[in-house]
This record gives C-alpha cells, structure tokens and sequence, in this order.
C-alpha cells in the first residue's frame, strides 16, 4: 500500500463547462436549501436537531460526480446536502425536515434520518460512527454481490475517534473491500477542535497503521474533491480495497441549529466565508477559465430560489402524516 | 508411591470425552509438561500433559474409548512426588467458551404441538443435540438462498468456537462463511449494512455477552431503520449465538438478555428449548424479511431431541407452544427453563398438581394468546426465567395475563427468576442464583395453597 500523501492544489481543466455549472446549481441548491431549513427551524416548522451542510457543499457535489451507478452514499446526521447532491427531491426533503407525510421518510425519520434506495443514498444515521460499520457492510455487499459498485461512507472528524471506525478499517483492507471513506474535517466536532480532541490530527493519516492510503484534500475546492476522489474510487473499485480521503472544510454554522458556536471567533468564521467559501471559489475559478456566462448563473440562482420558495412551500402546507402511521413500518410481513 | 491420572475437564461444562490417544507407554519415564495423551470433546482436541514426574505403571483407559467420564483414573505413575494430576493444555483452545454444567442431562423428550406445522404421515424423527439441529438450519437455508451467509469470530476454519458451525466452511467456502477478527461492533455493523442491500447476514455472537460491544447496531441500525426510512430498507438479518448462564464462568459471561431485545420494537425475538424448535426456528429466522435476535443456550447445546428429518422443516416464529397439559397451574418458560419446568411438573404431579407447561419459544412477539386461554382454564400463573426479575420476561408475562385474564386469576401471578445479583463464580452461590426446579415447586406450592 503506498504511503499517504497530500495533493492540495486543483489541478485545472479537468472538467468542461456544463460539468462547472452542474456543480454550481447543485451547490447553490444545498446553500439556499439549509438557509431556508435554518429559517423554517427558527419560526418551529422544522423540530428537534437540525445540523446545516453550509460550507461544506464542494465535497457532496464533487463526489457525487464521481459516483456512478449502482454506487452507494451514506452518513450521519448533516446529511441534507448528500441528498441534494444525489438527486432527492428538495421537496420531499423539506418535508421530511417538517415532518409531513409527504417527506422522503413519511415524516418518520427528520432531518437526521432520510434514506433513498433508489439514489444509493442509505442514511441518515444519527449515531455518531455507526454509518462507517454501515457503509463497510454495504462495500461488503458489493464484494459479496461482485456488481462493481463502491460505498462512499462520510463521517466528520468527530466520528473519526469512533472505536468501530478502526474495527472497519481493519476488515476493509483485510477484505479488500470497495469502500471510499471520505472524513469531512469541518475543524469542530460540536464544540470542540479537532486540536483538542485528536491526538494526530492529519486525520488522512488514520488509515496508516492498517495500511490504508489516506489524502488530503482541499475540501473547499469542487475540482480537487472530484479529482481526488476519482483516484479513491479507481483504487477501491480495482479491488485495492479502502481509500481515505480527508476534506478540509468548515461549516459556517453551529454544530446544530441549537449551537451559538462560542467555542470560535466571528472573525475565524468570517475569514473562512471571505477567503475559502467553496461557491464563490467555483465562480471565480470558471470566470478565470471564461466558463462564466454571467447570464447562465443569474438564470441558475433565479432557478434555485425559485426551486428551494416551492419546498418550503410545500413542505409547509403538506399534510403531517395519518395517525395510523404510527404503527406502520415497524414490521415487515414474514 | 502411585499416583492415578485422573480424566481432565478440560471447560467447565465437560462432563466426559473421547481418550483419542496417548502419546506414552508403560515403563516411560514422563516429565511434567510432557505431552501424554490427546483427548477429544465435542468442542475440541486437547493434549493433555503431565504435572509431576513419574514412570508410567498402567495405563488404565485404553486409547480410542469414548464416554470417559471426568475424574476417572486413567494411568497410573510411579510418583516421586506428590499428585500427578494432568493439566490440559487445548490444542487450539477457546479461552471465552467454558461450559457445561455438572448436571445436563444428554438426552430429553419433545413433543410437537399443535402450533407447529403438518408433519407429513410417515416422517421419520432422528435424534439429534441443538448444536447439530442449528448446524442443519443454517446449512439447508445456505443450499436454498445465496444471500445467506456466517459471519462471526471462529464461525469458519476454527468450525465454531461452539462447534455450531461445524462443517459449514467445508461446504459453502469462505465466501460465505466468514471468519471475523474479534470485533463485534464492527462485524454486526458490517452486517446490518449488507442486510440494507438485501443480503440475508447470520451473525454469530461467540456468547451474547460480547453483543454488548455490538448492541448499538442491534438496536438503532438493525430494529430502526425499516420504521426511520418509512419502510424503505429492510434489515433482514440473524443475530445469533448463545445467550444466558452457562457454568461457573460468573457475572460477565452468564447473563440473559432476553428481556433487554424483548423490549425493542422492531426486532423479533426467539429463544428455542429443544432440538427441533432451534432447527425450525433458525430457519424461520433466516426466512424473515425483519432483524431477529435468536438466543441459545450452551448448556443445551449437546442435548438430544427428536427432529423430523426429510422435510423443510420451519416452525413459525410467534406461536408458544404446549409442552405439556395441566389443569392447575401455569407454568410459562423459555430456552433451558422449559427443561426444569418440565421436570417441576413431574414432581407436582406426584403430589398430585396438575401443571401446564408452556415454552414461550418466541419472546417478540410474545404469544399471550396460548398463556391467556391456558390461565383462564388453571387460574394460576407461575412464570419462569434465567434472567434477572426487575422489568424481564416473566414482569411482561404476568401482566399481560393481569390484563387478560384478571377474573381467572386465584392467587397473584408469580414469578421465578435468577437472583437480583451478578452471577457469582462459587458453585454453591451459583446454584442459589440460578432457578432450579425446587423453586419452581416451591413457587407453584405457593399458588395453589397445598404447600
């Protein structure tokens, strides 16, 4: 297995121009989606944990360009932007997040439960960790089942000292499975640093001692996710087994809607949104390109908020589910 | 000064053993740590070496008898020292797995129900244990679906730290029977992941106390996702492995969870007693579209019963089953209490208590039909259980009879249970902490006033 390395810069032209504005709607579509879930949450439409994807968009929608097929997603809790990026309906997301009948989860699961067999989008997991025994076993499926596909499995750097996380590494590289764990280092695990929780705290690097090669990326950056992850999901889907890769990103709001973020400055949060926001960087890197077609992204933003006004909408006005919905799906017929 | 080498135990639970072999003849002088003879178990091979030094005299128990019971004098040594006691090393040994209690019996009768599917006139029985009986189960559904497979520490080359497994690698390969490193949060995490892709997983617990490590993915990925996703992925997969006290291995590995997955909607809950009902049930298991949690019993595991051979054999998970009819009281029980239930209804009869026994068989769902029309007819409820009292299995029998059947009742239902404490290691401390079937009698006397 060859040792970790680290690939920081983007490296330029790799995509065309329909391809960059694809990641610009998607992205734009999760910013002004957890905007307005930030907004429906505060006026009590949308209940109890609420964790926003704000600032981490460019890894959801990088790697989704990756995924092919018959691949699988799954993370945990902050998990509206992956199914965005997947393709899920934002109305029948918005609804879940309010809890109505029409949700992607009947309005059973919430904001940290959603799940789209047919988007290769298998949660939603609010146990901090658990999604990586989970997606282990779903790249144990694909082994099993020798179809070709590969799991992506997200966690944060929180879940990344997880004692189940090292468990699955070990099977996975034992076993050569096609899993891609992709770490979204958002920096803050709730409250607290990664400086303050992580002993090592290159999190790339946690894949050493099984053998597991591990990069780091720019997570702020779409085309160094999509590139890196293109060389992880070659290795896994070759039969090399696991690939880490580590996204440094940050998310500009709290852990969740209840967190007032004390535990950073304005001015970190403000320095990360003027100088690394991963939306304005995909704009200046197409004008720089002279992909950008200024009338293309207005015609875009006008979309999107247009696109995220009919699910909150929707999502407002939608029925909550039918009190005999309380005992359904708790069974499966036998 | 001769000294008898004595027949080990080589677990806790061993009562006798097969004396494959001896590596030593008379007139050898034998050192301690010397190799002596290889001994064979249902579980294991083990060697057996000497503790002093001696020259051998007699040996007394010729290599290949079967049967040799525990503690009989099996050579004899001229010692110079004192006692020359062997002590077993085991060949590939399975430090988590002692068992077997001093006082099993190899061999019960079972009879087959009503609730239990036709058996085809002419069916022929075999006797068999429950290891060999969920050995086949698993083995038929693995011919039948190629979405089954074993997963689990030592399921593979080892046969199974139980044995439970033996074979199956041999037939099925290492696709689909797969040895696990020793790390039950990631393997049943693992497991619950392939079962949302539609495989069918059997996980194998080495004993259901390490499923503490694990009971997170047992509980909040197996039994919740169907109900979080509105009924998008299914989990249908098999948590199994033995559960409850075997003997004298104390407190952390003799505990029975049965009431603690009793109480997660989502999961089904089976805890077999006999031979037919593992097979049946196991099968039912793997067949369920749901996570089920199936718990065994060690001490069951080398126990003989009736099967029904030659037929698909599965017995629907749900249904209690009347092991034996009676007119004045109830007995309700699961996994190895069924056996002391049983043998406590013997001795009430002769002293002319008519008892009912009921073996529970499915904890979740718990048939409370079968208990209810059986109280309404005896009046009296006796329940029984392994496990701890406080919030178990026999607190929901009793109120769901309470509920169901409160005019019937004579006497207040009562509950027999393992003491209050952890399972301690003394043998006599042991015995007090266990049921037993004098408390059974004592509990039922209780009841029906004729104590």
């Amino acid at each position: 297995m060859g040792r970790p390395k680290t690939t920081k810069t983007s490296q330029p032209n790799l995509t065309n121009t329909s391809q960059m504005l694809d990641w610009y709607r998607s992205m734009l579509l999760i910013r002004r989606f957890e905007e307005r879930a930030g907004q429906l949450y505060g006026m009590g439409l949308i209940g109890g944990f609420c964790h926003l994807y704000i600032g981490q968009e460019a890894i959801a929608v990088g790697m989704q360009s990756v995924k092919q097929t018959g691949d699988q997603i799954i993370t945990g809790y902050r998990d509206h932007g992956h199914m965005l990026a997947a393709g899920m309906d934002p109305k029948s997301v918005m609804a879940e997040l309010t809890g109505r009948a029409a949700g992607v989860a009947r309005g059973k699961g919430g904001s940290m439960h959603m799940f789209d067999v047919e988007a290769g989008f298998f949660g939603g997991h609010g146990i901090v960790g658990a999604q990586v025994s989970l997606g282990t076993g779903l790249a144990f499926a694909n082994r099993y089942k020798e179809n070709g596909g590969v799991s992506f499995t997200y966690f944060g750097d929180g879940a990344a000292n997880q004692g189940q996380v090292y468990e699955c590494f070990n099977m996975a590289e034992l076993w050569r499975l096609p899993v891609v764990y992709v770490i979204e280092n958002n920096q803050y695990a709730m409250g607290t640093s990664v400086e303050r929780a992580s002993s090592e705290v290159q999190l790339f690097k946690r894949g050493l001692s099984f053998n597991i090669p591990g990069e780091q990326v720019d997570g702020m950056d779409v085309e160094a996710v999509r590139a890196a992850g293109e060389r992880a999901a070659t290795h896994a889907r070759s039969g090399e087994g696991p690939y880490i890769l580590e996204m440094k990103t940050y998310r500009y709001r709290g852990h969740s809607m209840s967190d007032p973020a004390k535990y950073r400055s304005r001015d970190e949060v403000d320095e990360v949104k003027k100088t690394r926001d991963p939306i304005d960087h995909l704009r200046e890197r197409m004008a720089a390109l002279g992909m950008a077609d200024e009338a293309a992204l207005k015609a875009i933003d006008a979309e999107v908020k247009k696109v995220v006004a009919d699910a909150a909408e929707f999502a407002r006005t939608a029925p909550e589910p039918d009190p005999s919905e309380l005992y359904t799906d708790v069974y499966l017929e036998a | 000064m001769s000294v008898d080498v004595l027949m080990p135990a080589l677990s806790p639970t061993m009562e006798e053993g097969t004396l494959t072999k001896w590596t030593i003849q008379v007139g050898d002088k034998v050192s301690a740590g010397d190799v002596i003879a290889e001994i064979e178990t249902d579980k294991a091979t083990m060697e057996v070496e000497a503790v002093d030094e001696g020259v051998v005299e007699a040996i007394l128990v010729p290599a290949g008898s079967e049967g040799v019971k525990v503690n009989t004098a099996i050579a004899r040594l001229s010692g110079e020292g004192p006692a020359a006691a062997p002590a077993p090393k085991p060949v590939a040994a399975v430090e988590a797995v002692p068992t077997a209690a001093a006082t099993v019996a190899t061999s019960a009768s079972s009879g087959v129900s009503s609730a239990d599917p036709e058996i085809p006139e002419g069916t022929p029985f075999i006797r068999q244990t429950v290891r060999d009986a969920l050995r086949d189960a698993m083995a038929e559904e693995m011919r039948r679906d190629p979405a089954v497979f074993l997963m689990g520490e030592e399921v593979a080359q080892y046969q199974g730290a139980y044995k439970v497994s033996r074979d199956l690698l041999q037939e099925f390969g290492e696709k689909r029977v797969i040895d696990t490193p020793i790390t039950e949060h990631g393997f049943a995490g693992i497991g619950v992941g392939a079962a949302f892709t539609g495989l069918k997983p059997i996980i194998e617990f080495m004993t259901f106390n390490f499923a503490m490590q694990a009971i997170d993915h047992l509980i909040n990925s197996a039994a919740k996702t169907l109900y979080m996703s509105g009924g998008q992925i299914k989990s249908s997969i098999v948590f199994r492995g033995p559960n409850g006290a075997a003997a004298r291995v104390a407190a952390q590995h003799s505990q029975d969870y049965s009431a603690w997955y009793g109480a997660v909607p989502g999961l089904k809950v089976v805890a077999p007693y006999d031979a037919a009902d593992a097979k049946g049930l196991l099968k039912a298991a793997i067949r369920d579209p749901n996570p089920v949690v199936f718990l065994e019993h060690e001490i069951m595991y080398g126990v003989e019963f009736d099967v029904p051979e030659g037929v698909d054999w599965v017995v629907p998970i749900g249904k209690a089953k009347v092991r034996r009819e009676g007119t004045d009281v109830t007995l309700t029980a699961h996994s190895r209490m069924v056996g002391f239930a049983l043998e406590a209804a013997e001795k009430l009869a002769e002293a002319g208590i008519s008892a009912e026994v009921i073996d529970l068989r499915s904890l979740r769902p718990l048939d409370h039909e079968t208990i209810v029309a059986s109280v309404k007819k005896t009046n009296r409820l006796v329940s029984v259980e392994e496990g701890w009292g406080p919030y178990g299995v026999g607190a929901e029998v009793c109120q769901r009879v309470v509920e169901h059947a409160f005019d019937w009742l004579d006497a207040p239902p009562t509950r027999v249970h393992g003491e209050d404490v952890p399972m301690p290691y003394a043998a006599n401390l042991e015995a007090l902490c266990l049921p037993s079937v004098d408390k059974i009698v004592a509990a039922v006397k209780s009841v029906t006033a004729r104590g």
